[in-house]
């Protein structure tokens, strides 16, 4: 592949590879900084009342909660949704872009992919936390069973979810921690206290870095690529199946599926630029995600954003167009409704905010981007609030119509998850080296300061002598003879 | 694992991707054989140079992920339509499409953790395996290759002499015992 020196670089800042070894390591062999341990106090206190609101659920049960016979479903489903959507953007970043070669995906993967892993921790806790009696969650699974062996009901999406839900975090965490194996290699032959020594060579499962091994590592990160790129859009199609095959109004959509990928990618790629520009400037790591990195993200979040935007109009269209009435009253009582605002909070922050990324100085600005992301955020967790509760509070019998409010606990356990979240990520960036080492450095050769401009002053000078000039990667040993 | 002696290597340490891409060349064109080469990311075409064949991991990948294919639909079968079949309001008793998306991810979840697993055998990858490191930087920024020694001392020395005009930074003689046998050259 042809790759032009004229192309913005992904690695700045002149680095040799060792200096990429030593920029990634340094949070893992430095002290904590006080901004951390503010950061992990305040994300552990979160977590804390979360906890305490999970478990206060356990023991009072559902009653805790603000539903009632009508609206049945509300903060608990749009948190797991929310949060199985903040994965996708991990595995889009590691696996879709690999298949594309995207070589900027190499400084944000691993980040991308923790991020990816905790997010699914997090929403694999509210489906469990709804079945009100959590110690028998594992009656979801096919297991032979005292109740005449009746097996689950293979034919309902909630069944598919918790099929798609383990793949997709059994898979995420394989492909991970195959990645982190060469890097947790080099933070083995680097570091010199005892005990962490001792933990990182478990970690590193005996890597030595033998060029048989890499020829595996890189068929296995392929295929991986490979089976993990429909596995993601499989994923978010079975969570909109648990939704789209049923007979409410406001559900019984078929647009779900690719409406569900889109704003899951979205919302993911709005949690990693929140996450990404902060990490990038605490630990000092803007040679590695570079503005031209965030510019790339912001693109993604614009264009999906778009996806969302016309998801949003289509299926109003298509309320009208349909003339069901009940399909019409329930889209105009999403907009127009009791619930109106969220609808609206959704459609400014997920359809209006990105349109600012159109502008080059806009992506290009970390503070408005991040801020934008925010936005992003919010909107995605109010699209699934939108969809869940506004479709539910408006029955077909107008005596069952009930309005939803939120519980305290309900509150608590949203922010509470994100704490958690945060505690997780938080943790990852102190002892896991954060950008993936070794994939950095396979890229630098193309796209670095330290390399790029030498071969293009040589692509220049050859192109002036009347030689063809040749591509930049400058070595290919098909070009000499084989011994 | 297999019990080892340990042997003499001559190991040659080369700061640069290209320039180790090179020397590899070079080395085996004056009909040296190379024992093994490591380094600290993924060098491209290097594999090829040292004839290593293809990567038969993918068949594996395959293969695994059609026993996922099957184990899912036999299980769904065997459960729903044969153990203990249920009428749904007269509902098809063998719901087919029903059982596609259990199927794709138990197809996926087999593949990955098979695939993997194999990887992890055959580069003798688990929790607590004792590495030997022959070069602490091999894992940084050093490119390291390892012709096994032989008697003659002569020889030897020759090698070694090409390690450095193939542009080595350092060649040392070490003992250890090679750990990574299942290459086939």
């Amino acid at each position: 592949m042809y790759d032009s020196p004229l192309r913005e670089r992904l690695v700045t800042g002149e680095k040799t590879y060792a200096q990429v070894t030593e920029d990634i390591c340094r949070p893992i062999h430095s002290k904590p900084s006080k901004e951390w341990w503010l950061a992990f106090l305040i994300a552990a206190s979160v977590a804390g009342v979360g906890v305490f609101c999970i478990l206060y659920t356990f023991f009072v049960g559902i009653g805790a909660w603000g539903l009632n016979r009508t609206v049945g479903w509300a903060f608990d489903i749009t948190n797991f949704v929310f949060w199985i959507g903040i994965g996708h953007a991990g595995t889009l970043i590691s696996a879709i872009l690999l298949l594309f070669r995207q070589k900027w995906r190499t400084g944000v993967s691993r980040a991308a992919e923790a991020m990816t892993i905790f997010a699914v921790i997090c929403a694999g806790l509210f489906p469990v936390l709804h079945m009100g009696r959590p110690w028998l969650a594992y009656w979801i699974l096919p297991l032979p069973n005292t109740h005449g062996s009746l097996w689950v009901n293979f034919n309902s999406p909630l069944c598919w979810d918790v099929f798609a839900i383990s793949t997709y975090f059994t898979v995420s965490l394989v492909f991970w921690y195959t990645g982190l194996i060469p890097d947790f290699a080099t933070v083995r032959d680097r570091i010199k206290s005892k005990i962490p020594k001792k933990i990182y060579s478990v970690l590193a499962f005996g890597w030595n870095g033998h060029a048989k091994s890499w020829q595996r590592f890189e068929a296995v990160s392929l295929i991986l690529a490979g089976i993990s790129t429909p596995l993601v859009l499989s994923v978010h199609s079975i969570v909109s199946f648990d939704f789209a095959t049923s007979v409410i109004p406001g559900w019984h959509t078929t647009i779900f599926p690719p409406y569900f990928v889109a704003g899951a990618i979205f919302s993911g790629f709005g949690m990693v630029l929140t996450l990404m520009i902060i990490t990038r400037k605490v630990l000092n790591l803007e040679n590695y995600i570079t503005l031209g990195h965030i510019d790339v993200m912001c693109r993604i979040t614009l264009a999906t954003g778009m996806m969302v935007g016309i998801a949003y109009g289509t299926e109003f269209f298509i309320a009208a167009y349909s003339g069901n009435p009940y399909e019409r009253f329930c889209f105009l009582n999403r907009a127009f409704g009791p619930y109106g605002w969220s609808y609206w909070i959704m459609v400014s922050c997920n359809v209006i905010s990105p349109q600012l990324f159109w502008f080059r100085s806009i992506r290009r600005n970390p503070l408005i981007a991040w801020i934008i992301s925010i936005f992003v955020n919010i909107g995605m967790w109010f699209e699934r609030f939108v969809i869940i509760v506004t479709s539910l509070h408006r029955d077909f019998v107008p005596g069952s119509w009930r309005d939803y409010v939120p519980t305290i606990i309900e509150f608590g356990i949203l922010v509470g998850v994100f704490g958690i979240f945060f505690t997780l990520y938080l943790l990852f960036v102190r002892v896991f080296p954060v950008i993936a080492i070794a994939e950095v450095k396979a890229i630098m050769r193309t796209s670095s300061d330290t390399y790029v401009p030498a071969l293009a002053q040589e692509a220049k000078r050859e192109a002036y002598e009347g030689i063809a000039p040749a591509p930049v990667a400058s070595y290919s040993p098909d070009s000499h003879a084989q011994p | 694992m297999a019990n080892v002696e340990a042997e003499k290597f001559i190991v040659g340490i080369y700061e640069d991707d290209n320039q180790l891409l090179q020397a590899v060349e070079t080395i085996q064109h004056k009909g040296v054989k190379i024992a093994d080469v490591f380094t600290p990311f993924p060098v491209h075409g290097l594999d090829k140079l040292l004839g290593y064949k293809e990567s038969r991991l993918p068949d594996a990948g395959f293969v695994f992920a059609l026993t996922g294919t099957t184990l899912a639909l036999l299980m769904q079968i065997w459960m729903y339509a044969i153990d203990w079949p249920v009428n749904v309001g007269g509902k098809p008793r063998l719901p087919l499409p029903s059982f596609i998306p259990i199927t794709f991810e138990l197809t996926v979840l087999l593949c990955a953790l098979g695939m993997v697993g194999t990887f992890f055998y055959a580069s003798r990858l688990l929790p607590g395996i004792k590495t030997y490191i022959i070069d602490p930087r091999q894992t940084d920024d050093r490119f390291v290759v390892t012709v096994k020694a032989e008697e003659n001392q002569e020889e030897n020395s020759k090698i070694q002499q090409l390690f450095l005009e193939t542009g080595a930074v350092e060649v040392r003689e070490q003992e250890f015992k090679r750990q990574f046998l299942n290459v086939e050259p």
